[in-house]
């Protein structure tokens, strides 16, 4: 596999963050060098968080993602903020339940899905972030199924085990919608 | 080998330094460092060890000062305006040939300046940390890593030494995450350190830790001596890593974060044929005049560039080490800015001659 460089942008409490933390422990998982890097200070409080994730085969230069090979938009600023950066022949997810605006370049792919109205109806509030991660997966296949599972125990905290559950189940969502 | 788990730069760090026998801390949060201060807090109960966050930064340093004269294993953390307000103690501590480890997670400057990476303390953390004569080992790791693997290190330099020893890290090395291998715990061997005041139960002469001596003529005697030392260090102390150094015309110098974005642009000019390679200090004092010399000296070498996240300050040691031999080039971001390996591969190519 080629470098992937994720950029992950949204509202602050959406779990940009831990998805995030979950893809790069699914690369970690996989065997690669990977990084994380959030965005952090005044723009977390109330604005747009973001976080720069990086899969690769070699150790990792810089840790910024510039040009991002997937864009994941949460809300509609980040999709505004980004869209140009994505490298050609890159890929933006867009999560269309929040964002009207299409995107407007045709030299990337573009996905949409309704992650936060998919989350409502099943019961997953809050989980929008895991059925995106879901959909990633699926249009990127960046790491085995298996290791995705791994990079989900890996991140959710031995407190709140019970959460694996319902990550396993939006991230299931996601590949199938 | 033990499992590589994802950690923040600032929690492993803290997390070594626990490793590597550190039972002692005062500090006061400041971001981006305060990740270290909060792992602290949490850990170091559990270790029988001693968190105390002060109210200031020169309430913190001060209790460095006595928790090093009482020879214990003693640290702090900030970022750049804080080691700022810890210079006075910083002096002291070094004044009175004190070990200690200070970590700076550098923030952009001057003044409150902002909160993202930066690396603009260079001056301050190598040359200008406090008052009088006297130097601080100063170590930089440019991965999660290296954040760990440098803190044993940093102690035990300080205790062979008897100086305190600085890991400046920056911003983007203390926020992110990566995989790394934690150490294992060091047992009770921590050196023996017979001019600790520590009490004595009137079984030997009392230790004296003092950094005030009036006489001028016993305030040089000591300063000397200090300096002999320094020059020791210099000679044995000196680290660096060379990435593609062999063959290289263009040597791009860089520590810390920008030696990551600097590698990936070396690494994208061979691809493009200019033969580019990295030199990237580790101990920024003593400074590795030695590689840098010796690359210097090379009839392959036919430029220098120095990229920094300031205006330009390790580039006039880089310049004193090359000492006219080769051209010295320098590109810098600074105030919180990250430079992009496209911008330095830009600076490769224009210095190879290229478009």
């Amino acid at each position: 596999m080629k470098d992937l460089n994720v950029l992950l942008a949204g509202f602050g409490g959406q779990g940009v963050l831990f998805t995030g933390k979950v893809m790069a422990y699914a690369g970690l998982m996989e065997g690669k060098e990977i990084s994380w890097l959030p965005s952090y200070g005044p723009e977390m409080r109330g604005g747009t968080a973001n976080c720069s994730v990086c899969i690769s085969d070699r150790p990792i230069g810089s840790p910024l993602v510039v040009t991002p090979d997937v864009l994941i938009a949460m809300n509609l600023p980040s999709l505004e903020k980004f869209e140009d950066s994505v490298v050609p022949g890159g890929l933006i997810i867009v999560d269309s339940s929040l964002i009207d605006k299409k995107v407007e370049r045709a030299d990337v792919r573009t996905v949409y899905i309704s992650a936060s109205e998919l989350a409502d109806k099943n019961d997953l509030k809050g989980s929008a972030n895991m059925i995106i991660l879901g959909k990633m997966f699926r249009e990127t296949g960046f790491c085995s199924e298996e290791n995705l599972l791994k990079g989900i125990k890996k991140s959710v905290p031995a407190r709140k085990a019970e959460l694996y559950d319902t990550n396993v189940r939006a991230v299931r969502i996601g590949m199938s919608n | 080998m033990s499992e590589r788990v994802l950690m923040k730069g600032n929690e492993a760090l803290a997390e070594a330094a626990i490793a590597a026998g550190c039972r002692h801390f005062f500090g006061y949060p400041i971001t981006p460092q305060t990740e270290v201060a909060a792992y602290m807090a949490k850990r170091m109960p559990k270790v029988n060890g001693v968190y105390l966050q002060a109210e200031s930064e020169v309430a913190s340093i001060n209790m460095v000062l006595g928790a090093a004269a009482a020879g214990v294993r003693v640290m702090t953390s900030t970022s750049s305006p804080g080691v700022s307000l810890m210079a006075e103690g910083i002096s002291y501590i070094a004044g009175s040939d004190l070990p200690m480890l200070i970590v700076n997670v550098q923030r952009g400057g001057p003044g409150l300046g902002g909160i993202q990476p930066s690396q603009a303390d260079y001056f301050q953390a190598t040359k200008s940390t406090g008052h009088g004569d006297f130097h601080m080992i100063v170590l930089a790791p440019s991965t999660v890593q290296e954040m760990v693997d440098l803190v044993a290190g940093a102690f035990e330099l300080g205790d062979r030494y008897r100086m305190p020893t600085m890991v400046l890290s920056d911003g983007m090395l203390g926020q992110m995450m990566e995989p790394v291998v934690l150490p294992e715990p060091i047992g009770d061997e921590l050196p023996e350190k017979p001019w600790a005041a520590c009490g004595h139960g009137g079984n030997r002469e009392h230790n004296v830790v003092n950094s005030l001596y009036i006489q001028p003529h016993d305030l040089e005697d000591l300063v000397v001596e200090r300096y002999k030392r320094y020059d020791e260090i210099k000679k044995k102390e000196q680290r660096a890593e060379e990435y593609l150094t062999e063959d290289a015309e263009i040597i791009v110098v860089a520590y810390g974060a920008s030696s990551r974005v600097s590698r990936s642009a070396v690494n994208k000019a061979r691809e493009e044929g200019i033969k580019a390679g990295l030199i990237r200090p580790i101990t920024l004092w003593p400074f590795p005049e030695n590689a840098i010399g010796k690359a210097a000296d090379s009839e392959k070498t036919k430029k220098f560039l120095t990229v920094e996240m300031s205006m330009g300050q390790m580039v006039e040691d880089v310049r004193l080490a090359v000492n006219g031999r080769k051209p010295v080039g320098f590109y810098g971001r600074t105030g919180g800015v990250i430079p992009t390996p496209g911008e330095v591969y830009d600076q490769i190519v224009r210095l190879s001659g290229g478009a």
